[in-house]
């Protein structure tokens, strides 16, 4: 039994300590908007916030998470009020939008960090994060809206 | 907040009609396009029928929508033509998906044939007439309802949104006013074309509408077939054979299922599948599975840079071999007999991968009789899915219950839904509800390509050195998957064309892959018109303009790109420009890139691209300009990095770690795109940004170093190749 805060609640998960993070998050605690892309840890999909750093899930194990706090796109904002949601709205960036929860969830961290990033300081964080349908420059767009608009 | 579409599957002809308070129109989808019916007529109609539009005395406004969602925006697209017409306040429409009925709720293809395929970039195109009409029919209803309450002639009112007008006394009677005591008319009111909206008086076509899904998909909450959970529900993964369409022999079953949690393994066609009670467990017993596969698949000993390098190089020398004709216009014999000068070259591509962003995977549920399926999934053609599945499992259509979900991509792969029937022949075997998800290897390795192929070109000038002749043929696997956009439809009109396909047979799984054959066939096309530009002493522009035929859009595409790249411009020391031009789905556009290049590292930089695209009317600009962005990047990744190749028979690439796509860092810096000012009817958008981009950067390139690129993808060894050539 692995026992961690989700989104700010309390969370206990029975398997085994090895079990990819991603999937105790998707299939044991039913919060589906962390998307599985490539179990590989290049694309991104997974992304989430393990003690506020922005962390791929399918390479994370659920013992590692023992005592942490974990932020899900479910948890980023009670009612999609956070302003990269909001921006993210308003420049129309998804597509297919399977990978923008682990987008947001990583450009959430930069502004985080950085609340005013260059556009190469924006690229360079989000470089670990595919795209199959090309929304780049509507992503590089929305962070750099949100930015601003705080 | 817009309203989210839900799952509406369970929406029947008799929910949707019955009960529900207000005014609910039906369709009916003749061979002459899109009418909608009173349900008194729908009893009789000969045709099927089904619910389209309903609207309620709170005033809101549900339309089905028959389009697939997988990022492309057409469920939103397909009923804005609908509400324009209606003249609703979109704000008060909500969208419902269609059920999979593509006798109802499917577009007429060329042949009559009804379907719901969201392929090829056809749904905003195929639906905008029948949707406009129906628009315009019920509009026609609450007029007239209005009308008869007022005691006034039907002709002297107008519509603002959600309300009727009556300019004379200014009364209003909202949608939902009418819907409370209005009744649809036995006989549905008939609208002819000139009753149509003008373009000038669109409120919603042309305009920037929201889409509806997006809102769903910033918080997590859009579903995919990915995220379906059944209570009782267990998960599987399938492993399939190395070499692709092996079958299994055998396995070590018994030490499988004394793995934790596993509760079955099920032979399949083509893999083997392992059910186990978490998904952890499934991926722990998929490591200990070892098969034993059957070595009689056409792949077997297959290698693909052998079929590329030199097989395929043996098939174009020999005279003998059987031969396809595509196009055949004009003399050409006599064009190159009597040519002034005869340019030829030939290019090679590699197998590229769909790479949707989610797994193929699918969820299925049998009812305990086991006489009716339920599946989950993401499909672009529900009606055919649904069949299909129904067919593989000896069901009849009827018993299948298919519910869509959003897709994580399709580009083409997810017509054919194998891991559908996958997770139905599991739920089956283990007579329990089953999420079966293939992993990315899996996904990878079980891949439908795009297909690799050799093409030789030669075009003949003559003696006013106009392009007069024009030989082109490809060589490859997959038929009708190679020669798409192999004949200079709506762009250059050379009068002597000879287009021919010579196939091969590898026993690899290909499939239509965003604009199926135009990436390639595009940059032969493309790349040897430069070549021939370049050495003729001409710019490349110049040398389209005097010394190619045009059509007149072409012209116009290409002022337009001109205009947009300020294409005469010296660029920076480092710096340069290449052009393309290309059709797909109806519409034309030209491309210009701007790139530089570490030569040292044979990396080349894409920093600008500008796409002037004649698509007809656009139904929504910033979807629009999105999807041709999505379309230059996704053309983009495949230009500069993807490759799949076979060895021994087996996929070699495994995860993005070896076949690698596109990301931020390598993206255009700045993506331009043009709509010219159009009021015909609308054509495809989702694929016209990227056939175009390969001969854009190998153009440019050869501005840049003064050498040619031949083989794509134009990776690192092969850029450096191409510098020492």
């Amino acid at each position: 039994m692995v026992r961690f805060n989700v989104n700010g609640k309390r969370v206990s998960v029975a398997a085994e300590p090895d079990t990819p993070l991603l999937w105790a998050i998707r299939e044991h605690l039913a919060l589906t908007g962390t998307k599985f892309g490539c179990g590989g840890g290049y694309c991104g999909a997974c992304t989430v916030h393990v003690n506020g750093r922005a962390t791929k899930s399918c390479q994370t194990t659920l013992a590692s998470v023992e005592g942490s706090t974990v932020t899900t796109i479910e948890g980023l904002s009670p009612d999609s009020s956070h302003p990269l949601q909001k921006a993210w709205v308003a420049e129309q960036v998804p597509q297919c939008g399977y990978c923008q929860s682990g987008q947001i969830m990583q450009a959430a961290e930069l502004l985080e960090r950085n609340p005013r990033p260059t556009r190469d300081q924006i690229v360079a964080h989000m470089n670990g994060n595919l795209c199959r349908c090309g929304t780049y420059t509507g992503i590089i767009d929305a962070i750099q809206r949100a930015a601003q608009e705080g | 907040m817009a309203r989210t579409v839900s799952d509406t599957t369970q929406i029947s002809r008799r929910s949707f009609l019955g009960g529900a308070a207000g005014l609910t129109f039906v369709v009916s989808f003749g061979p002459d396009g899109g009418w909608l019916l009173s349900a008194a007529q729908a009893e009789t109609a000969a045709h099927s029928i089904g619910a389209w539009v309903r609207i309620a005395p709170d005033d809101s406004i549900t339309i089905i929508t028959p389009a697939a969602e997988m990022g492309q925006g057409s469920m939103t697209g397909v009923p804005v033509a609908l509400a324009e017409e209606l003249d609703a306040d979109w704000s008060k429409v909500t969208l419902e998906m269609a059920p999979a009925e593509p006798d109802i709720y499917g577009y007429a293809g060329r042949d009559g044939s009804k379907s719901m395929r969201i392929v090829g970039s056809r749904a905003v195109m195929s639906y905008f007439e029948p949707m406009r009409f129906a628009g315009a029919q019920v509009r026609k209803v609450l007029i007239q309802a209005a009308a008869k309450e007022w005691g006034v002639n039907a002709d002297t009112l107008v519509t603002e949104p959600n309300v009727v007008v009556d300019p004379t006394t200014g009364r209003r009677l909202s949608y939902g006013e009418i819907a409370e005591f209005a009744e649809v008319p036995a006989t549905m009111p008939a609208v002819s074309a000139d009753e149509l909206k003008n373009n000038s008086e669109f409120r919603l076509i042309g305009k920037p509408v929201a889409r509806r899904d997006i809102p769903a998909k910033v918080n997590g909450t859009a579903q995919y077939a990915i995220d379906v959970r059944l209570p009782g529900m267990v998960y599987a993964s399938t492993v399939h054979a190395p070499v692709q369409l092996a079958e299994p022999e055998s396995w070590n079953d018994a030490e499988i299922r004394k793995q934790q949690g596993v509760i079955d393994v099920v032979r399949l066609e083509h893999g083997v599948a392992v059910v186990a009670d978490t998904f952890e467990h499934v991926l722990a017993a998929r490591k200990a599975l070892q098969v034993n596969w059957s070595k009689n698949a056409v792949a077997e000993g297959y290698d693909s840079e052998q079929a590329l390098d030199r097989d395929y190089e043996a098939i174009a020398a020999d005279a003998n071999s059987p031969s396809k004709p595509i196009t055949s216009e004009g003399d050409v014999e006599r064009a190159f007999k009597t040519a002034s000068k005869v340019y030829k070259a030939n290019f090679r591509s590699d197998y590229a991968y769909h790479a949707q962003m989610e797994p193929l995977n699918g969820v299925a549920r049998f009812n305990e009789a086991g006489d009716q399926l339920e599946i989950w999934e993401g499909t672009q053609s529900p009606g055919d899915s649904r069949a299909r599945i129904a067919e593989a499992l000896g069901l009849k259509t009827s018993q299948v219950i298919h519910h869509q979900q959003y897709m994580g991509g399709g580009f083409g792969r997810r017509t054919i839904t194998d891991y559908s029937i996958e997770a139905a022949r599991i739920a089956r075997a283990i007579k329990r509800p089953v999420k079966m998800i293939w992993t990315r290897e899996e996904d990878l390795k079980f891949g439908m390509f795009r297909p690799q192929n050799y093409q030789c070109l030669e075009a003949a000038l003559d003696d006013d050195g106009k392009v007069a002749g024009w030989r082109h043929c490809v060589i490859g696997d997959g038929d009708g998957l190679i020669y798409s956009g192999i004949r200079l439809e709506r762009y250059y009109e050379i009068p002597n064309r000879l287009v021919e396909l010579r196939g091969a047979s590898h026993g690899i799984r290909l499939k239509h892959w965003r604009s199926v054959a135009h990436p390639f066939n595009i940059f032969a096309i493309e790349a040897l018109v430069d070549e021939m530009a370049t050495s003729e002493g001409l710019d490349p522009l110049e040398f389209r303009r005097t010394r190619i035929a045009m059509t007149p859009r072409a012209q116009q595409v290409f002022d337009a790109v001109e205009r947009l790249s300020d294409w005469q411009k010296p660029r920076p020391d480092g710096r340069a420009l290449g052009l393309s031009v290309t059709e797909r789905s109806g519409s034309l556009g030209a491309g210009v890139v701007e790139i530089s290049l570490d030569a040292a590292r044979g990396r080349i930089r894409v920093h600008k691209v500008w796409a002037a695209i004649d698509g007809g009317t656009v139904v929504q600009p910033v979807m629009a300009r999105r999807n041709v962005e999505s379309g230059i990047v996704y053309g983009l990744s495949s230009v500069l990095k993807e490759r799949a190749t076979v060895t021994n028979g087996a996929v070699v690439q495994s995860n993005f770690n070896d076949y690698r796509l596109l990301r931020m860092a390598e993206a255009p810096e700045e993506i331009h795109v043009e709509f010219l000012d159009r009021d015909t009817s609308p054509t495809g958008l989702g694929e016209i940004g990227n056939p175009f981009i390969a001969a854009a950067v190998a153009n440019a390139f050869h501005a840049l170093t003064g050498k040619r690129l031949y083989h794509m993808p134009f990776t690192p060894e092969r850029v450096r190749q191409a510098l020492t050539a």
